[in-house]
């Protein structure tokens, strides 16, 4: 995918990987909307960009409200005019500290579903129609190896995140015939705040730095249109098999 | 005829009058059977606006009063808007108390700090005025949403909820009431047309307010609407026109948006401005065959643009029909087609 003049929303865009993601589009030409929940750190990542010549607009939403979500797709809408990429990047733990299913409030795993599956899943729908009547658009998910994984003590988190996988899986059918791609996407374990919250006691030597796998991140969304639409692929995985065969 | 008083699935439950010009016929056709009514080849063109929340509580010193945005003007932060009285959509529009008289330089207070100035007041009109909203575009888009309800009047039973306001396909939230015609057209009604060769494509059109209760205003609607026309649709209806193929247009809106850019420029063209068309009796169409429509009452505006698309003597058939079977009026009421077969 080009991505010169692209418009694109990024959820979790003001922080991690969605941050450093946002800052690799806009320095392809990409047009963004940066949505997330703390006004300061959004206007921040939007200002980093605007300074590097780039286009950011901000929108201060929690994707895990219902009413947030048209707002948030109109407004989007409006100030890109036609959004071409959606980047689900907001993800909530549930649960934290993380815990073991049976020590898991209800309500902690209903916002876990509500931010990483229930939430987006309405926002692609706010957003789907222009992208399929055009007959393209990509929206990414970024998922997790607990989506795969039974982890004990991430269970309300990887519930969500297989949930979001499959999501991605049917969505892809049912719009193959509008154009509009699907990919699930896992980074891999990165420095976020998220990963410091899941665990605190990590050791950070061992973890990736959210700017190199955006950079890697963005070299797979390039070349996204060959890739299975639906598919979870791990970045770790298939960037140097895309690399290589450069 | 009795107005759908709730928001339902029309796309599900809705009943579907299929009027043939061509034959002068009149027939119930199930609302799952919608697609079927095309053709391979044929082309369905949406309305693509989404619906914003437009109605606000405002106030200046002294009175408190309603304010609804009637359509982007350009950019973000200008809009032509009606004022109505103090209360609400509860009561009938043409019930309501003239609002407070508003001047040139007027400060509109919307809450939350959001302020507009008067910047002209029409002649047509004390209550039609255009506004100027003195927040950059990130932050009103974002204010207008968190203090705007939709529009809607009297007949319906309970306040609409945002998404109850939208379409299935809602881009730039440039309409002000719903393009309601689209209803019938999930997601399933969509994959069928395109399962069955009809190509699809849209156009942005600024659906404006359909009422405001003043009869000088009333007679004057549909106000000047911006509009726009993707290249991607004009060469949809050009391949579509050149296979023999028909173009039928979902609402009175998408109507409009592709006759007056016709008749505008000459051509179908790609190109974004206003539409002042109206379409009534005689227009001569340039570029619709056939519209997807709610039920009209005669003496609407929408129901003076159905008369370009067929007779009036068979759209009264056509309505003594419907009000006979019990179709429902409205916006989430039933819907009627207008097609040669």
């Amino acid at each position: 995918m080009n991505w010169r003049d692209k418009g694109v929303v990024i959820t979790g865009g003001s922080n991690g990987l969605g941050r450093a993601l946002a800052g690799e589009l806009a320095r392809r030409g990409a047009r963004l909307v940066l949505v997330a929940r703390g006004r300061e750190r959004l206007e921040g990542a939007a200002a980093e960009i605007r300074a590097r010549g780039g286009e950011a607009h901000t929108l201060e939403a929690d994707v895990g409200d219902k009413d947030a979500i048209y707002p948030l797709a109109g407004a989007a809408q409006a100030l890109l005019g036609r959004v071409d990429a959606v980047i689900h990047g907001a993800s909530a733990l549930g649960a934290s500290p993380l815990r073991p299913l049976a020590d898991t409030d209800c309500e902690q795993l209903e916002r876990a579903l509500a931010v990483n599956l229930v939430g987006p899943f309405r926002l692609t729908k706010a957003l789907l129609g222009p992208m399929a009547l055009a007959g393209e658009g990509l929206v990414v998910h970024l998922t997790s190896d607990a989506s795969v994984e039974g982890y004990p003590t991430w269970g309300a988190y990887g519930v969500s995140k297989a949930g979001f996988d499959h999501l991605a899986r049917v969505w892809a059918a049912e719009m193959a015939p509008f154009g509009v791609r699907f990919l699930s996407v896992d980074p891999g374990d990165m420095d976020t705040d998220l990963h410091a919250e899941a665990v605190p006691d990590a050791d950070l030597s061992e973890l990736q730095q959210p700017d190199e796998v955006a950079r890697r991140f963005a070299l797979l969304l390039d070349r996204a249109e060959t890739i299975e639409s639906g598919a979870r692929v791990r970045l770790g995985e298939l960037v140097p098999a895309l690399e290589a065969a450069r | 005829m009795i107005a759908a008083a709730l928001p339902r699935d029309v796309a599900r439950t809705a009943r579907l009058l299929r009027v043939d010009p061509r034959a002068w016929a009149v027939r119930d056709v199930a609302i799952d059977a919608l697609p079927a009514q095309f053709r391979p080849g044929d082309l369905v063109v949406v309305n693509d606006a989404a619906t914003l929340p437009a109605s606000f509580a405002v106030q200046v010193p002294d009175a408190a009063f309603e304010v609804r945005l009637a359509g982007p003007i350009a950019g973000g932060s200008a809009w032509a808007a009606v004022l109505f009285g103090t209360g609400d959509w509860r009561t009938r529009t043409e019930d309501r108390p003239a609002p407070p008289l508003v001047h040139a330089g007027t400060t509109l207070e919307f809450g939350e700090g959001l302020k507009a100035q008067v910047v002209r007041v029409s002649d047509l009109s004390p209550r039609l005025v255009r506004l100027e909203f003195d927040l950059g575009e990130d932050a009103l888009w974002a204010k207008l949403y968190r203090l705007g309800r939709p529009v809607q009047y009297s007949h319906l039973a309970r306040g609409l909820a945002l998404w109850d306001a939208q379409t299935a396909f809602g881009g730039r939230p440039w309409s002000v009431e719903t393009p309601s015609a689209a209803r019938p057209l999930d997601w399933q009604a969509l994959s069928a047309l395109r399962a069955r060769g009809v190509a699809l494509a849209s156009v942005t059109h600024a659906a404006g307010l359909s009422a405001t209760g003043e009869p000088a205003l009333d007679h004057a609607l549909p106000l000047p609407e911006r509009t726009e026309v993707p290249q991607a649709t004009v060469e949809a209806v050009a391949r579509t026109h050149a296979r023999g193929g028909r173009v039928v247009a979902i609402g009175t809106s998408t109507a409009r948006a592709l006759e007056a850019n016709a008749l505008a420029h000459g051509r179908l063209v790609a190109a974004c401005g206003v539409a002042s068309l109206r379409i009534g009796p005689g227009y001569e169409r340039r570029i619709v065959d056939g519209i997807l429509t709610g039920m009209h009452e005669a003496g609407t505006s929408h129901a003076a643009l159905l008369a370009a698309f067929a007779p009036r003597a068979l759209l009264s058939l056509a309505w003594s029909h419907a009000e006979d079977e019990g179709y429902l009026g409205e916006e989430f009421g039933d819907v009627m087609l207008i097609l040669g077969y």
